[in-house]
């Protein structure tokens, strides 16, 4: 997968063979039925009367929905039944935008504007962080190491899926940097 | 900006003065890219490209930095939208 993002005359730009775009979409989907599903109970203004929202259990969903305070529940809470739905609003709208984008049977995409670009970046990033999570993703981990132990398993598929997004994600971040 | 204080027997409840600050702390993750915090840093913030850095880098290195401090109000908006660009953001009173 040699995918990348490249800056053009009117926006950032990357060419997606059919493989590509069709794993994009798989992630990135599941990142929306993440956010959606059932643990969406949060946003029910009913459902949690009097008691303000626990962080998810899922730690995928956490990591994207964190607590604003570490060691306060209370105030996390708090502050959690006041943002988290625009916080998971936004998300939404960033995977949705890049479902939107993404060409059907690979090829080549322009996001005009910062606001696509950004849209992007952020999508990215969010598929990253719960793929991440749900991998159990460490600094010290020898990403090549272990994919070359088990070339074939499951985990090692998506090991290479997760270095080829943050590569992905690399490449556009030097297209929209302002830089020095 | 603070207003004056018109009747001192009356202390306002909220960040009397002389209270200590609220500050946002970012936590190291082992997902987010370096380039990404920095460019994070950069657009939320409006820092310089080298004070951007010097913080990611406090973030990777001693795995955590102070990025912003002001009212608690200004630093929930802050953690909110250090969270919607996904980085680990929480907020504290300054110790």
């Amino acid at each position: 997968m040699t995918a990348h993002f490249r800056r053009r005359p009117g926006g950032v730009s990357v060419r997606l063979t059919a493989a590509e775009a069709g794993v994009l979409r798989q992630l990135v989907s599941d990142v929306l039925d993440l956010l959606g599903g059932p643990e969406a109970g949060n946003d029910d203004p009913l459902g949690g009367l009097g008691t303000d929202p626990q962080p998810p259990a899922d730690p995928a969903l956490a990591r994207l929905l964190p607590d604003g305070y570490r060691d306060d529940p209370q105030a996390a809470g708090e502050l959690r039944r006041l943002t988290e739905s625009s916080l998971r609003a936004e998300k939404v709208r960033n995977a949705q935008a890049v479902l939107d984008t993404l060409p059907a049977k690979g090829g080549s995409i322009t996001l005009a504007g910062d606001e696509a670009a950004q849209g992007w970046l952020r999508a990215l990033n969010d598929v990253r962080l719960a793929l991440g999570a749900r991998l159990e993703v460490t600094e010290e981990m020898d990403l090549a190491a272990e994919v070359a132990t088990e070339p074939t398993s499951d985990r090692s598929y998506a090991l290479v899926v997760y270095d080829w997004l943050g590569w992905l994600q690399e490449t556009l971040i030097r297209s929209v940097a302002p830089g020095r | 900006m603070t207003a004056p204080v018109l009747d001192p027997v009356k202390a306002p409840e909220e960040t009397p003065k002389g209270d200590p600050p609220w500050i946002t702390i970012v936590w190291n993750d082992p997902v987010n890219l370096m380039s990404y915090v920095t460019l994070v840093f950069q657009q939320l913030f409006g820092y310089s490209h080298e004070k951007a850095t010097k913080l990611m880098l406090d973030v990777h290195h001693k795995g955590k930095a102070v990025v912003s401090l002001g009212t608690r109000e200004q630093m929930e908006h802050d953690v909110a939208r250090l969270h919607a660009a996904g980085l680990w953001a929480t907020l504290q009173q300054d110790a």
